[in-house]
C-alpha cells in the first residue's frame, strides 16, 4: 500500500531532531495527562512513536484517497446549490476519510477532543495532504481556526466550538478579505453592531475571496467601532453557519486549487460572538491566525514542490528520446537534482521554523496555567523573535521555490506537460497561488527584512556556525564567506538610512540570509545523517553563486537609480479618468 | 432495532504483493520467515462490513477472532485501531499445519465459546490458500445459514439481514435469519483507516505470550489497563479434540508443488449459441485436440 509518510523518510528524520525533546516536554506538560486519557503519551519516546503512527495514517489516506481523487476534484470543483457550497464528490470523500480517522483538530488539547499534537507533526501532515492535493489542503488546514478560538476565545466559547472539530468534523474559514481590503486589511469595512436589546453582535457587509467561505464555523474580521478607519477599529467574531444569515453570492473561477471554494459572502444581519477584546481583531488575533496560515502555506508549498519533483522524476525515468531515457541528459538531471536539493533545504527550514513556533506557543499556553520562570520567559521571547522572522521567510521562500520547481517539472514533461494528461499541469496551476495568498511574497519580505535589520538572522546563523563540526570544514568555510558578504552588504544598505532603498533591496537581502540559513541546516542535517551530504554540498555551491550575484547587484547599485525605476502615478490616474468618461 | 453481536474471522497471511526472490523454498513450499505478513485483504473488507453495521445499529459489538502464531496479535491490534470492541487469539503450537477442515473446526470451537452471536463475517478467501472453504465449513459445522460473496448489506431488521451478493455475471439479493455467516467479496467497500485515538489507545495491546518478553513499563501498564491484554485461547480453552486440529486433523496432504509459468493468451468466452459451439469444435479439430 502506498504511503506518503513511509515514502518520505525525512519526516522521521525531522521528528528526531534534538529540539523536539523540548517541544514534546512543554506540550505534554511532563506527560501528566496519561493519567486521565488512555490515548495520551507516557513519555517522550511514546509521543514520538505516536506521531509517527498517526502520520502513517495521514500518509495512507493521502496516497490511497486524496491523491487519487485530486484530478476529479480539479475537474468537478465545488458549486452553489440553494445558497450552500457543495464540494466536489472527491473533496467530501477526502474530508470524510480524515475525519473518520480522527484527524480534525489535531492540535487541540485533549480536553476539547483534540490529539494535543505540537505543530511539528501537524505541519508534516499538512505537507503530505498538499502533496496529495494542494487545493484540498486548504479545506483541511483551516482547522487552524480552532487554534485561534483556543488561544483567544473565552472558556465558554472553547467549550462550545472546539469539541465540534474532532467529534463532528466541522469545517472552518477565516473571513478577512474584502473587495477593497486585500493586503491592506486595515481597510476592512464589514460592519459589526451590538444589538442592545438582544445583547448580541450583528454583522453586515460583503467579504470576498474567502477560502471555504461556507464553512460551519467562521472567524470574521469586522469593524466594531463606529467612525474609525484603521486597524484599531477592528474586532474578531465567530459566526456559526447554522444561523443561515450569510448569502454565498458567488464562487470564483480560478487558475488553480479549483477544489477549494473561493466565496463571495454577504452578511445579512448575521449573529456573531466577539472573540477576545474589541479592537484587537487585526492587531493581535488576525496576526496570530495569519502566522499559522503562513506556516501552513509554507507546508503547502513544500508539498507541492515534492509532488512536482516526483512527477518529473517518474516521467524522466520512463521517457526515452534519442535512444535513451531523458533522465540521462545533463540538462534534465541538473534540473531534477536542483529540485531535490531545494526540497531538502526547504523542508529543513520549514521544520526549523515550526519548531520555533512550537516552543513559543507552548510557553504562551503554559502561561495560562502558571507563572513562567525568568529563564523560561527569556527563552519564550527568544523563540518568538525567531518565529516572527522565520515564518515569513519560509512562506516566501517555499512558495517562490515551489513555483520554480513546478515550472521545471513541467519543462521536463515537454509538450506532454502542457496538456491535461499528466498531474503536473494541475500542480503547476495549483502552485501559483502560494506566493500570493496569506500575504504576497512582497508583504512577507516586509516582515522578514526585520530579521536582517535587527540582526536576528545573523545571530541565528552564528548559532548554526558554532554547531558545525570540523568534518564539514569546507562547507563551513564557504558559508562563513557568504555570511561575511551578507553582513557587509546588508550593513551598507541599512547605513544609508534610505527606506525606499532598503525596501528595494529587501527581498535580495532576505533571500541571501535564507540561503545561508538553509545551507547551514543541510550541513547540520548531514552531521546527523550522511544521506544529506550530496544536498548539503550541492546546495551550498549553488546558493553561493546566487548570493554572489545579489551581492554584486546591491554593491553596484546607485541609490539615485531608484528614481529611474519609479513609475509615475499621474499617468495611471489619467487613464482611469478616461476609462470612466468612456 | 436491537444491537447485534458480530464476530469477524480474520487471518494473517504472507504479503504476496511484495514477494522477494527467496519467498519459496527449493521444495516449493512457502518460506514464511522471508515474507512479511499482512491482514488478509478480503478479511479487511469483512471487518469494514462489520464496522459499517456497528455504525448503523447502535450498541452493536464487533469481536475479531483470529487463529495463528504469536505474530497474529498484529491482526487483533489492527482490529482495535479500526474500531472493534474485542479481540481474541486462538494460538497454540498444536494448531499448526492445519488445512481448511482443521481450521474451521478450531474456529468453530472458538466461536462456540463466544456464543450467543448474531452474525459471523469473514473474507471470501485468504490470499495464501485461495480456497474460500473456511467460511462455508464454519457455517456448516455451526449449522447456521451462510451467504457467500456478500458485497453490501441492504437492510438489517430484528429478524433478518438482507445482503447483495456479487456473482460472476450479476448480483443476487438474499435474506438470511440470525444467526448466520457471511463471507465478504473484495468488491465491497474497502476498510476504513485506523483511527488516530484508537491507535494511541491500543498500540500497547499485547497477547499474554508477547507480555512474557515485555519490559516493566509495559507490564505495569497492562496491570492498570487490562483491556490491553489480548486473550489467547489454547486447545484446552476451546475444548478442542486434538485429533481434529493441526496436522493430525488435516486430511489434505501436499504431494508436490510445481512452478508453472502461464503462457496462454487472452481467454475467450463462448455462449451456448450454435455458431459459437460450431466454431469451437472446428478450432479443436484444427488444433488436433479432438478428432
Amino acid at each position: 500500500m502506498d504511503n506518503f509518510f513511509k515514502d518520505t523518510p525525512d519526516f522521521k528524520f525531522h521528528l528526531e531532531h534534538p529540539i523536539v525533546q523540548k517541544i514534546v516536554k512543554l506540550k505534554e506538560r511532563n506527560f501528566k495527562e496519561s493519567e486521565h486519557y488512555d490515548y495520551a503519551p507516557l513519555n517522550h519516546e511514546d509521543a514520538i512513536d505516536t506521531y509517527g503512527k498517526v502520520l502513517e495514517i495521514v500518509g495512507e489516506i493521502c496516497a490511497e484517497t486524496i491523491s487519487p481523487n485530486a484530478e476529479s476534484v480539479d475537474i468537478e470543483g465545488p458549486h452553489i446549490l440553494n445558497n450552500e457550497v457543495v464540494y466536489a464528490k472527491g473533496t467530501t470523500a477526502d474530508y470524510k476519510a480524515l475525519y473518520d480517522a480522527g484527524l480534525i483538530g489535531m492540535g487541540l488539547p485533549r480536553k476539547y477532543g483534540g490529539l494535543n499534537f505540537p505543530l511539528l507533526p501537524y505541519v508534516m501532515a499538512a505537507e503530505m495532504v498538499a502533496r496529495a492535493d494542494a487545493g484540498f489542503a486548504n479545506i483541511w488546514g483551516l482547522q487552524d481556526c480552532a487554534e485561534t478560538i483556543y488561544e483567544f476565545g473565552s472558556e465558554e466559547q472553547r467549550e462550545k466550538y472546539l469539541p465540534r472539530f474532532n467529534r463532528d468534523g466541522v469545517t472552518a474559514a477565516m473571513v478577512l478579505t474584502e473587495p477593497d481590503a486585500g493586503s491592506d486589511l486595515q481597510a476592512v469595512k464589514l460592519k459589526a453592531t451590538f444589538d442592545e436589546n438582544e445583547q448580541i453582535w450583528r454583522l453586515n457587509g460583503v467579504k470576498r475571496f474567502i477560502t471555504n467561505g461556507d464553512a460551519d464555523i467562521s472567524l470574521v474580521l469586522a469593524r466594531s467601532e463606529e467612525n474609525t478607519t484603521d486597524a484599531r477599529g477592528l474586532s474578531m467574531f465567530i459566526y456559526d453557519r447554522s444561523a443561515h444569515a450569510v448569502e454565498v453570492r458567488h464562487l470564483e473561477k480560478k487558475l488553480g486549487i479549483k477544489g477549494s471554494p473561493t466565496c463571495e459572502l454577504v452578511f445579512k444581519n448575521a449573529p456573531a460572538e466577539l472573540v477576545g477584546k474589541e479592537r484587537f481583531g487585526l492587531i493581535k488575533y488576525v496576526m496570530a491566525l495569519m502566522n499559522s496560515a503562513r506556516l501552513g502555506v509554507g507546508a503547502q508549498s513544500v508539498g507541492i514542490a515534492d509532488a512536482a519533483y516526483r512527477e518529473a522524476l517518474k516521467y524522466a525515468e520512463e521517457r526515452a528520446q534519442f535512444g535513451k531515457y531523458i533522465l540521462n541528459f545533463p540538462a534534465v538531471y541538473e534540473m531534477l537534482t536542483n529540485m531535490k536539493i531545494k526540497i531538502d533545504a526547504l523542508r529543513s527550514l520549514l521544520y526549523e521554523t515550526t519548531s520555533f513556533v512550537d516552543i513559543s506557543k507552548a510557553y504562551e499556553d503554559a502561561m495560562n496555567e502558571r507563572k513562567l520562570e525568568s529563564e523560561e520567559r527569556s527563552e519564550m521571547k527568544h523563540y518568538m523573535k525567531l518565529a516572527n522572522v522565520f515564518t515569513p521567510l519560509i512562506k516566501m521562500t517555499a512558495s517562490e521555490a515551489c513555483n520554480k520547481i513546478a515550472y521545471d517539472s513541467l519543462q521536463i514533461h515537454g509538450g506532454t506537460g502542457f496538456m491535461s494528461d499528466f498531474p503536473i499541469e494541475r500542480i503547476y496551476r495549483d502552485a501559483r497561488i502560494t506566493s500570493i495568498y496569506e500575504g504576497t511574497t512582497q508583504l512577507q519580505t516586509i516582515a522578514a527584512i526585520k530579521g536582517v535589520t535587527t540582526g536576528v538572522f545573523l545571530e541565528q546563523i552564528k548559532v548554526y556556525e558554532s554547531e558545525v563540526s570540523d568534518e564539514n570544514g569546507i562547507l563551513k568555510k564557504l558559508l562563513q564567506e557568504m555570511t561575511i558578504d551578507f553582513e557587509t552588504i546588508s550593513k551598507k544598505v541599512i547605513e544609508q538610512s534610505n527606506i525606499p532603498l532598503l525596501d528595494f533591496h529587501s527581498r535580495r537581502l532576505v533571500e541571501m540570509a535564507g540561503n545561508i540559513i538553509m545551507g547551514y541546516l543541510l550541513v547540520l542535517n548531514n552531521q546527523r545523517d550522511t544521506k544529506f551530504s550530496k544536498s548539503a554540498k550541492l546546495y551550498v555551491n549553488l546558493v553561493k553563486s546566487e548570493n554572489k550575484e545579489k551581492y554584486d547587484y546591491i554593491a553596484n547599485f546607485e541609490a539615485e537609480n531608484l528614481e529611474l525605476y519609479k513609475v509615475t502615478e499621474a499617468k495611471i490616474n489619467v487613464e482611469v479618468e478616461e476609462t470612466e468618461e468612456a | 432495532m436491537r444491537p447485534l453481536k458480530i464476530i469477524v474471522l480474520a487471518k494473517q497471511v504472507p504479503d504476496t504483493r511484495h514477494v522477494g526472490p527467496d519467498a519459496m523454498k527449493p521444495d516449493g513450499t512457502v518460506n514464511r520467515g522471508k515474507l512479511s505478513t499482512v491482514f488478509n485483504p478480503d478479511d479487511l473488507h469483512a471487518l469494514e462490513l462489520a464496522l459499517n453495521i456497528k455504525d448503523r445499529v447502535p450498541g452493536t459489538t464487533v469481536t475479531i477472532l483470529t487463529m495463528g502464531p504469536q505474530k497474529a496479535a498484529d491482526i487483533i491490534r489492527e482490529g482495535y485501531y479500526r474500531g472493534v470492541d474485542n479481540g481474541i487469539m486462538i494460538s497454540d503450537r498444536r494448531f499448526g499445519g492445519a488445512d481448511t477442515l482443521a481450521t474451521s473446526y478450531t474456529l468453530v470451537q472458538g466461536i462456540k465459546k463466544l456464543a450467543p452471536y448474531d452474525l459471523i463475517l469473514g473474507g471470501r478467501q485468504a490470499i495464501d490458500g485461495d480456497t474460500a472453504q473456511v467460511g462455508p465449513q464454519c457455517a456448516d459445522k455451526l449449522q447456521i445459514p451462510q451467504v457467500t460473496y456478500v458485497e453490501e448489506i441492504l437492510e438489517i431488521n430484528d429478524t433478518e439481514i438482507i445482503a447483495r451478493r456479487r456473482l460472476e455475471k450479476g448480483v443476487e439479493t438474499v435474506s438470511a435469519p440470525y444467526p448466520c455467516l457471511m463471507t465478504v467479496h473484495g468488491s465491497s467497500p474497502k476498510c476504513r483507516s485506523r483511527h488516530a485515538k484508537s491507535v494511541m489507545k491500543y498500540k500497547y495491546a499485547r497477547s499474554k505470550t508477547e507480555l512474557r518478553s515485555a519490559n516493566e513499563m509495559l507490564l505495569s501498564l497492562h496491570e492498570k489497563r487490562q483491556y490491553l491484554t489480548i486473550p489467547e485461547w489454547s486447545v484446552e480453552d476451546i475444548e478442542a479434540d486434538v485429533t481434529k486440529i493441526g496436522l493430525a486433523g488435516s486430511p489434505t496432504k501436499v504431494k508436490s508443488v510445481e512452478s508453472i509459468v502461464l503462457t496462454a493468451g487472452e481467454a475467450k468466452i463462448l455462449t451456448s449459441s450454435d455458431t459459437d459451439i460450431e466454431g469451437m469444435i472446428r478450432e479443436l479439430i484444427e488444433h488436433h485436440t479432438i478428432g
